[in-house]
């Protein structure tokens, strides 16, 4: 196995490039929401990853083949503005962004009651406007708070968060340093309340055994991040309870968008 | 995948599920068995290296092509590898032509991921000049005939195909000219994964599922394993979800699998593997 030329640690004494700890998630905010026109949305901050996504439907299906007798089309645009990352993205999809609108779709279907909606078509746009590392996790995690905000009957919430291999280390939640010269990376999706895993992807090199230690810590920090998301959804429609609402608030710090 | 190819009776897909409860399937195979695989190699003489794959009626034609261009910024020392996939409307009857879509698009990034992370090919051993020319390292699969796993057939084909490849030796001069000689010599391979997609249809796990079985899949994991029985890239794809002890089953699966291909099919293609080294 190909060692990284050992010029700088992501690890050093147990702090990790961004001063956490190797367990350790990124701060996550989640504003439910914030769009005017869509009919649910929402806006997540994971770390410096800036995701917005509107919900869209139950509506009209355009073009109208596409429209399933038996139950809603679904669709996902996962989408990369053009200057969220370090090099000018070009505007048009490239293949990584229709291979995760793919995977997207595949993560969050298997939550929708699609069966109540025959004949229409559910969109669901996400628009990565600052990327650093995780973005189809932190996406899939925001899209179904913004399903949830647009009234779409669901089985459970979608929420996902990543594990990987940096410096031989099993850790949780790469940041883009972490994720571009770390060994691994291992996103996944689940609905918590069954446990179903609905999005597992890896690239990397891992030992079978260490493929399943890093499953499980993501699978953990997956149920971490479910708390913010039920967090997020109480602050907005339901008497939160007050000392988690406090918490959450300091999480986020910058509220200023 | 999509809907359109979907046309297997109700009937069918029945017998599918309900031989699945007593482990049979409607070919007479176990859950764990393959279809026969077979290969041919090297039948486009104009491709630097080629492999047609049957898994089954399942057929993937694979070419590589080796031209020079310039590298990518972030590897301004490495050789570029980059693998497209074509799901061409002689396979199936709901293919059409046009750009790839996103069934194409998915197919061949996990082929990509597979062979990429596995560091198939040392893309170091690649590099002309740094920062300037680099070899670039085509590899087009063609989707022939789709009669189930499309996933596993084009990862072998496209390993295959690599292993079968041959490019002209070359010196650089000292003012960074390529300059071919009239020998040639292999790529510069050094691991040779396999992808493994195991499905889940109710509570069973198979692998190399036919059309008809694609049919009633619950959820399905494709593993790609290097020699070393290392992971090397993981998809789920289609709808419906695993529990945690299911992929850990669907790994083990995969293991195994890995290893009896790699034995069986790619041992001594070109040379490699052939235990020397």
């Amino acid at each position: 196995m190909a060692k990284k030329a050992a010029s700088e640690k992501l690890i050093r004494k147990g702090v990790r490039t961004d001063g956490r700890k190797p367990t350790e998630l990124r701060n996550i905010r989640i504003d439910v929401g914030p769009l005017e026109r869509a009919d649910g949305s929402a806006y997540i901050e994971w770390g410096k990853n800036k995701i917005l996504v509107a919900v869209y439907g139950p509506r009209e299906v355009h073009p109208r083949h596409l429209a399933r007798p038996d139950r809603a089309f679904f669709r996902c645009r996962y989408h990369m503005a053009p200057f969220s990352t370090a090099e000018r993205k070009r505007p048009a999809p490239s293949r990584r962004e229709i291979e995760l609108s793919k995977v997207t779709r595949v993560a969050l279907e298997p939550a929708i009651i699609t069966e109540l909606f025959p004949r229409t078509g559910i969109d669901v746009f996400i628009e990565v406007l600052q990327s650093d590392g995780g973005t189809r996790c932190a996406g899939i995690t925001a899209s179904s708070i913004a399903l949830a905000d647009a009234g779409v009957p669901m089985r459970d919430l979608v929420v996902a968060c990543a594990a990987g291999k940096i410096d031989g280390q099993i850790v949780l939640d790469l940041n883009e340093i972490e994720d571009q010269d770390g060994e691994a990376d291992v996103p996944v999706a689940i609905m918590p309340r069954t446990g179903g895993i609905s999005l597992l992807q890896m690239d990397g090199i891992l030992s079978p055994a260490e493929f399943k230690e890093a499953l499980a810590l993501a699978l953990d920090g997956c149920k971490q991040v479910y708390e913010r998301q039920k967090d997020a959804l109480k602050g907005a429609y339901g008497q939160a309870d007050t000392s988690m609402d406090e918490e959450g608030d300091s999480v986020g710090g910058d509220t200023h968008e | 995948m999509s809907d359109a190819y979907k046309i297997v009776a109700k009937i069918t897909q029945k017998q599918i599920v309900d031989g699945l409860q007593q482990n049979t399937r409607l070919d007479g195979r176990g859950l764990l068995e393959y279809r026969p695989i077979t290969t041919e190699l090297g039948l486009i003489e104009k491709a630097s290296g080629s492999a047609l794959v049957s898994i089954g009626k399942t057929k993937i034609l694979t070419g590589v092509k080796i031209e020079t261009g310039e590298p990518y910024p972030d590897r301004p020392d490495e050789g570029v590898l980059t693998v497209n996939a074509e799901l061409i409307p002689l396979a199936a009857p709901d293919y059409e032509p046009g750009p790839p879509g996103e069934d194409a698009i998915e197919l061949a990034r996990v082929v990509d991921r597979g062979l990429r992370e596995s560091k198939a090919v040392d893309l170091k051993k690649l590099c002309i000049v740094p920062g300037k020319q680099v070899f670039v390292i085509f590899v087009d699969l063609n989707v022939l005939d789709h009669r189930g796993n499309l996933f596993d057939a084009s990862a072998l084909a496209s390993v295959l195909a690599l292993m079968n490849a041959e490019m002209q030796a070359y010196t650089v001069t000292k003012g960074g000219e390529l300059k071919y000689r009239d020998s040639t010599v292999r790529l510069p391979l050094q691991n040779f994964p396999v992808e493994v997609t195991v499905a889940k249809i109710g509570d069973k796990m198979v692998v190399d599922t036919s059309l008809e079985e694609e049919t009633v899949i619950d959820a399905q994991i494709t593993i790609a394993i290097g020699k070393d029985d290392e992971v090397c890239a993981v998809q789920k794809s289609l709808f419906g979800t695993f529990s945690q002890e299911e992929i850990h089953q669907a790994l083990e699966i995969a293991v195994e699998k890995a290893t009896e291909i790699r034995a069986k099919v790619l041992r001594g293609v070109g040379g490699w593997l052939d235990g020397s080294e």
